[in-house]
């Protein structure tokens, strides 16, 4: 489904992506996992070219979706993302954050496109939310409510940037429960996490990265028992993850 | 005191209206309504064009602001009034020429203020917006613009304030504003300059206060319901 194909990027001279290859299928579910500066994130703000890329190519279902003259804000459109600040429209409701999109590009009718938001808040867990403002909700809640926005786009691939990296721990869960849902339902998605309980529970794969680059892709079993690059190894350490 | 007010207020209000043309204080609130209301606009135009993405759009657009701010006002009347009928070929009324002035001097102040108000919302807010596959023009109207404006207030009332102020520079173009008529009071009365100043302030007062609270009046009416952008 996505295929990076020497995938580089720089801030002035500082390399942020390496020469990236790697192929993501469909259904999958991927953890991306470093440590902070490795290139994580800039990796997946690539896939909906919220980061422009200098080198290499990245192709989603065979289309090579950096060429010049493609359309970017269809290709978004496909594509959920979910930000690590949330970032809902505070000027507007839960449900109305749900509808702007379908109905501004033409999507769904209001109704079709309220009728589907009250339902993907009901999944969230919400519904009887979609009527508070941003303001009114604990982050847990609208990290959810920013889940079911991105839902909204019906989008066959989710991106997730560190979606509980600014959450209050107590909340973790309730978020984590709701994307683990997504992954049993068979989306392909993509996740840059530090919350490796959930990475080793929900992941089809694990990928390390530091400095720009992918040290190792493995299974999580594989990945968290025995990291083959020191690197890893190391990263395990750190985040104090217990070798066996 | 009263019998200037008793023989000049009619003066003071309308000029020579109606045997001659609209003066006096109705002259300064048509001359500033309008500025405003055109201004605005423009101002919102110029401050979106400083922020857009094509460079052939802002880099013009940076160019015109900045000249604008480094320039008095009074050189820009002076420009409309001998500049303007040279490029067009056509003498432009003194009421014309003051309200391009007060139209490009505010709208270049105006999209300062704009562009201001649109980058203190954060990257966050554009970049969730444009992630949902919104264009650039959706991603302004739909999530920056109704956040931006409303935390751009104070600073809109403020530059409409002084547009309202400005409007007096059109004495040194012979336009009978409310201090041309003024200043006409006060050389045919002679004796009473302070109480025919004092009238000219307290007019001044009236309309820039009245505005400033009507502004804020409106705004305490918007604020029912929680807006304020979470730190992005």
């Amino acid at each position: 489904m996505i295929r990076f194909e020497r995938v580089s990027k720089w801030y002035g001279s500082d390399p942020a992506l390496v020469e990236i290859d790697e192929t993501i299928a469909q259904g999958e579910v991927v953890v991306i996992c470093g440590p902070s500066g490795s290139g994580k994130s800039t990796l997946l703000r690539t896939v909906n070219r919220l980061e422009p890329i200098q080198a290499g190519r990245i192709e989603i279902d065979g289309r090579d979706i950096h060429a010049p003259g493609t359309n970017v804000n269809e290709l978004r459109s496909r594509i959920g993302f979910v930000f690590q600040q949330f970032n809902l429209f505070p000027h507007l409701t839960a449900l109305q954050n749900c509808t702007l999109a379908p109905v501004q590009l033409g999507r769904l009718s209001r109704s079709q496109a309220i009728e589907q938001a009250r339902a993907l808040l009901e999944r969230v867990g919400l519904a009887h939310k979609a009527d508070a403002y941003p303001a009114e909700l604990s982050g847990g809640q609208q990290q959810r409510v920013a889940i079911a926005r991105a839902l909204a786009q019906q989008p066959p691939l989710m991106l997730f940037d560190e979606p509980t990296s600014a959450l209050d721990p107590e909340m973790v869960g309730e978020v984590l429960a709701v994307i683990r849902g997504l992954a049993k339902d068979g989306m392909t998605l993509i996740c840059v996490t530090h919350e490796m309980g959930f990475a080793r529970e929900v992941a089809d794969r694990v990928l390390f990265m530091d400095a720009g680059r992918i040290l190792e892709r493995a299974p999580p079993a594989e990945f968290f028992q025995r990291p083959q690059h020191p690197r890893a190894q190391q990263f395990l350490v750190d985040i104090r993850l217990p070798l066996p | 005191m009263r019998d200037l007010i008793d023989t000049y207020w009619v003066y003071f209000l309308v000029g020579q209206y109606p045997k001659g043309p609209l003066g006096g204080l109705a002259l300064t609130l048509l001359l500033s309504a309008l500025a405003l209301l055109l201004a605005l606009p423009l101002g919102l135009a110029l401050g979106l064009a400083r922020l857009s993405p094509w460079r052939a759009l802002r880099w013009p657009v940076s160019a015109l602001v900045f000249t604008v701010r480094a320039t008095p006002l009074l050189m820009v009347v002076f420009w409309a009034y001998f500049g303007l009928p040279a490029l067009t070929g056509y003498k432009s009324s003194q009421f014309g020429t003051m309200l391009v002035a007060l139209v490009v001097f505010d709208g270049a102040y105006l999209a300062e203020i704009v562009r201001a108000g649109v980058q203190g919302l954060g990257r966050g807010q554009m970049e969730a917006a444009r992630a949902l596959g919104l264009s650039h023009l959706q991603a302004l109207r739909h999530v920056i613009l109704p956040q931006a404006l409303r935390h751009m207030l104070p600073s809109l009332v403020n530059q409409f304030v002084s547009t309202i102020k400005e409007t007096s520079l059109g004495y040194i173009i012979g336009l009978s504003e409310v201090s041309f008529i003024a200043t006409q009071i006060n050389t045919q009365v002679f004796t009473k300059p302070a109480q025919v100043y004092l009238w000219l302030g307290v007019s001044y007062f009236l309309l820039c206060f009245g505005l400033s609270r009507l502004a804020y009046w409106m705004q305490g009416r918007g604020e029912r319901r929680p807006a304020t952008a979470s730190p992005a």
